[in-house]
């Protein structure tokens, strides 16, 4: 039984990464062949590296999740610790109006968000200013994907905090905003962090919402991977996979470790 | 009322949660340097009281006083009330002596003063030397003493503590009770102290107030409360009693179980359904001739002090502690000192029971 | 205590801006002719891809069913280890995850392709070549390659916070193995299962991405959604009501699975 299980969860592990592992090994390859192994090159890294169309990209993906991530965290923190005061109906619906970018088909979010822009340009054309789809359009899209994100991991430690820290401050003198700062944001805080770091990996990782939402003028990496995807083969792409896979998983192990100190904080405080 | 000792006073509140009525009309003053607990079970509307005191709940009606000024619109954070909070809502992030010092850092005393006074409050609550402590490490008793430091190190004219000790074990219960009490008496400072639990409200207060219901039931020492309840809520819920319907035949005069009792109460008028209430220990034991009543023990059950039997006399059961023995079945001659009856209107509030929930809120 | 509600209304402005305001939009577009007027024409014609929304559905169930089939084990033995190799394993898992939708998808293209790795690996041990990329399969695989955490991250999570004492309590009862699994863990276990199977089937019947690279030709309602608004044939009023009708499935799919689990709220949450 043990040994049947090793081997299963061995068969998916393998299952997971095998793509991606081959992709990477590829990726040093010398030839454009994507089976047959012809030595060992650094030349599509190099063309990664000059290709400026990619590296334009690389640019916006992060500026667009840096801010986006940003606005999202203050905008979903402050909405929580509303929500959390809320009573039971009207929090109700707020949680419902919530979860519906969440459960919703993607491309349906996109599509919806394009015709809010479009419409809104119109608006703006009937009055002589022309706007189009660019960096402004993508980080309003990427902030409304995020924000459910961060208020669905701030809420939980809304929960679990006890529920007269706030008043325990007011007694002992703070004024509202004191006392929130002084006593509720320390106590949230991994929520916060988590929701920040969720929302930023989100917006890394978004292609559908991104496709729908941008120009020509600002494109993310996922837009640009994809049209070089429907085009020819192309090893770059194997050398971009290998970059980001090291990024990724450099930023979990950092974010592991993080949480294996908190829990192990906890598992200390019980004792 | 011309009593300028008075530190707080409430005139006449209402609060209603949700359309619910929870406090129906509160007056109550509170003296300086008094001890007075709120004593009710859960629902009752002590909590909201103390809530109000302390500002985190506005009454829909009425006037808070506190030292003669009308503090309804003085916001939690000005008030010179400290509360402590059931389970003590200790700041998780801060070690013992920053939460000791918080309340002092905010009306930003000088850090020399501040080490003082953390200093001398952790020794007022035999917390000395742990100051760098982390808070979640210490167990419920030592939290309830950074509490109290915490609450006290901002000098409070008044205490607010809701059920502090509820979760603390019986003997720590105890302790913290006589440790309470003796911190009260040296600041001398007022407490307003919550509980549900009437034997701590006895031993600890110098003013009882029994709220059932959003109402005040009763007011006054431990003694008057006890040996002189206002009606059968209050004999019900402090201690354990017989509540006995009766008829009051005329003044001195009482019938109940099919028999007419001598008592000293008088002034209901003549044959008015009252509530009759005996003390279990206030009953006297003796052979069936020599009683008032005749009844057979139904079950007895050994207390320690005292033993505990019912004792069957027809139409009803009384409950009685006596330190004598009574074999079960044996039949027994029950009597009544006429001072021992207490007799009440019918009281229009529920009875209190035993079922109801445990906690607040 | 009203000065906290206040902080939720930037929100409440975004979100009724940047949620229900195009939700909205999507609503009239697909209710509306070119020249603005109200009409059903929309729908008629989306009728016509009805095929498309049935062969979506279809591949989409299967997706799901696989992922509940391969997730339910992993998330099983993951949930039984020591907490340190959970924690190894979980992350293990998520990995790929956080890696680009598309390269993972483009990872499998290059493995898949008629000259790729496996038909080379086939033909150099002697077997015919297999024609594996374009075709239904291959888009299943891609479906079930890229949302499996999906399906097993809220397994592991409902099978973590069991009480393990009522395993014990059922095996003290009489209860042997099998009868364990059937009656507590399994039955313990749905509120996850429920809500990783909306978590992998609605991206799996409107993706549009899995089925471009992996399925060729294959058109599925989101290709058909993307292509009214990318593509040659540009009409936003028919993608609109196509959209309308993806989103009133999948609507109807969640509330069909919630009446199975009863605290519906947290299953939504996860």
């Amino acid at each position: 039984m043990k040994f049947l299980s090793k081997f299963y969860l061995a068969f998916i592990f393998v299952f997971l990464y095998a793509p991606i592992l081959v992709m990477i090994i590829f990726s040093f390859n010398d030839s454009k062949s994507r089976s047959v192994w012809e030595g060992f090159s650094l030349k599509w890294y190099k063309d990664l590296m000059s290709d400026s169309a990619i590296i334009d990209a690389l640019k916006t993906t992060l500026i667009v999740a840096i801010i986006a991530s940003l606005c999202a965290t203050v905008i979903g923190t402050l909405a929580a610790v509303g929500i959390n005061a809320m009573k039971k109906k009207l929090k109700g619906f707020l949680m419902l109006a919530t979860n519906i970018p969440m459960v919703n088909p993607e491309i349906v979010t996109g599509v919806s968000l394009m015709l809010l822009f479009v419409s809104i340009f119109g608006v703006f054309s009937a009055i002589g200013i022309n706007l189009e789809f660019g960096m402004l359009t993508l980080i309003l899209a990427h902030i409304s994907f995020n924000i459910p994100y961060v208020i669905l991991s701030v809420l939980p430690k809304l929960r679990q905090m006890n529920k007269h820290s706030y008043e325990a401050a007011l007694d002992l003198g703070c004024n509202p905003l004191k006392a929130f700062f002084k006593v509720v944001m320390p106590e949230i805080m991994p929520g916060v962090m988590t929701g920040m770091l969720m929302a930023f990996t989100l917006s890394l990782d978004d292609f559908v919402i991104s496709y729908c939402t941008s120009g020509t003028s600002a494109q993310t990496l996922s837009v640009v991977i994809y049209s070089m995807t429907r085009k020819s083969v192309n090893p770059k792409i194997n050398a971009l996979s290998a970059l980001m896979f090291i990024t990724v998983f450099l930023l979990m192990l950092i974010v592991n470790i993080r949480q294996m100190r908190d829990s192990d904080a906890k598992v200390g405080a019980k004792r | 009322m011309s009593d300028n000792n008075i530190i707080i006073n409430l005139k006449n509140i209402f609060v209603s949660f949700d359309d619910e009525p929870v406090l129906k009309g509160i007056d109550l003053y509170i003296r300086d340097k008094e001890f007075v607990t709120l004593l009710g079970p859960s629902g009752c509307g002590k909590t909201t009281t103390l809530r109000i005191i302390a500002g985190f709940v506005e009454p829909d009606n009425g006037d808070v006083f506190f030292e003669g000024k009308r503090i309804n619109d003085v916001p939690a954070y000005k008030r010179q009330v400290n509360t402590i909070f059931q389970r003590y809502a200790l700041f998780p992030h801060l070690n013992v002596y920053e939460n000791v010092a918080f309340g002092l850092r905010i009306k930003k005393w000088p850090e020399k003063d501040i080490k003082a006074k953390v200093k001398e409050m952790l020794a007022l609550v035999n917390l000395s030397g742990f100051e760098r402590k982390n808070i979640n490490l210490l167990s419920g008793g030592q939290q309830q003493r950074v509490a109290i430091a915490r609450a006290l190190a901002n000098q409070p004219k008044v205490l607010l503590l809701d059920e502090p000790l509820a979760a603390l074990d019986l003997k720590l219960r105890k302790e913290m009770q006589t440790e309470l009490k003796k911190i009260q008496q040296e600041l001398g400072i007022t407490f307003i102290y919550v509980t549900h639990d009437q034997e701590e409200a006895l031993t600890m207060s110098d003013t009882v107030v029994v709220m059932n219901n959003g109402e005040i039931q009763q007011i006054g020492t431990p003694e008057d409360i006890y040996n002189e309840p206002k009606n059968a809520f209050v004999a019900d819920f402090i201690g354990e009693s017989n509540i006995i319907d009766g008829i009051m035949v005329k003044d001195e005069l009482v019938h109940f179980n099919g028999i007419d009792f001598p008592c000293v109460d008088k002034g209901f008028g003549e044959n008015i359904p009252v509530d009759v209430v005996i003390r279990p220990e206030d009953v006297i034991v003796s052979s069936p001739e020599k009683g008032q009543v005749k009844g057979t023990v139904e079950s007895i059950t050994f207390k320690g002090v005292h033993y505990e039997i019912l004792v069957d006399i027809g139409d009803c059961k009384w409950l009685i502690h006596t330190t004598k023995f009574a074999e079960v079945g044996k039949q027994v001659g029950l009597s009544v000192d006429p001072f021992d009856i207490h007799i009440m209107n019918k009281s229009s509030v529920p009875l209190y029971s035993d079922d109801a929930p445990a906690s607040e809120e | 205590m009203t000065s906290k509600k206040v902080m939720a209304l930037p929100y409440v402005f975004w979100m009724i801006l940047f949620t229900i305001v195009p939700l909205g939009m999507v609503l009239y577009f697909a209710f509306t002719t070119e020249g603005g007027g109200f009409t059903l024409a929309n729908f008629a014609e989306a009728a016509k891809y009805m095929p498309s929304l049935m062969q979506s559905i279809w591949l989409g169930m299967l997706a799901t069913i696989i992922c509940l089939l391969i997730g339910y084990p992993v998330a099983y033995i993951i949930a039984k280890a020591s907490s340190r190799s959970q924690r190894t394993m979980i992350l293990l898992i998520m990995m790929p995850m956080w890696m680009n939708f598309l390269l993972r998808t483009y990872a499998w293209m290059t493995l898949l392709e008629d000259t790729g790795i496996i038909n080379d690996f086939l033909a150099s041990i002697g077997l015919p070549r297999m024609h594996l990329i374009n075709t239904e399969g291959a888009i299943v695989l891609g479906m079930v390659y890229n949302f499996l955490p999906f399906m097993i991250m809220p397994i592991y999570s409902v099978l973590t916070k069991m009480d393990k004492r009522l395993i014990e309590a059922a095996q003290d009862l009489g209860s042997n193995g099998v009868n364990v699994f059937r009656k507590i863990i399994m039955p313990l276990s749905l509120p996850g299962i429920i809500s990783g199977i909306t978590m992998v089937f609605v991206p799996a019947v409107s993706t549009f991405v899995v089925s471009k690279m992996l399925g060729g030709g294959e058109m599925l309602i989101g290709d058909i959604i993307e292509s009214q608004f990318f593509g040659a044939t540009y009409n936003p009023y028919l993608g609109a009501a196509l959209s309308l009708i993806l989103m009133v499935l999948v609507l109807i799919c969640m509330t069909v699975m919630n009446q199975f689990s009863d605290d519906d709220e947290e299953a939504l949450l996860i």
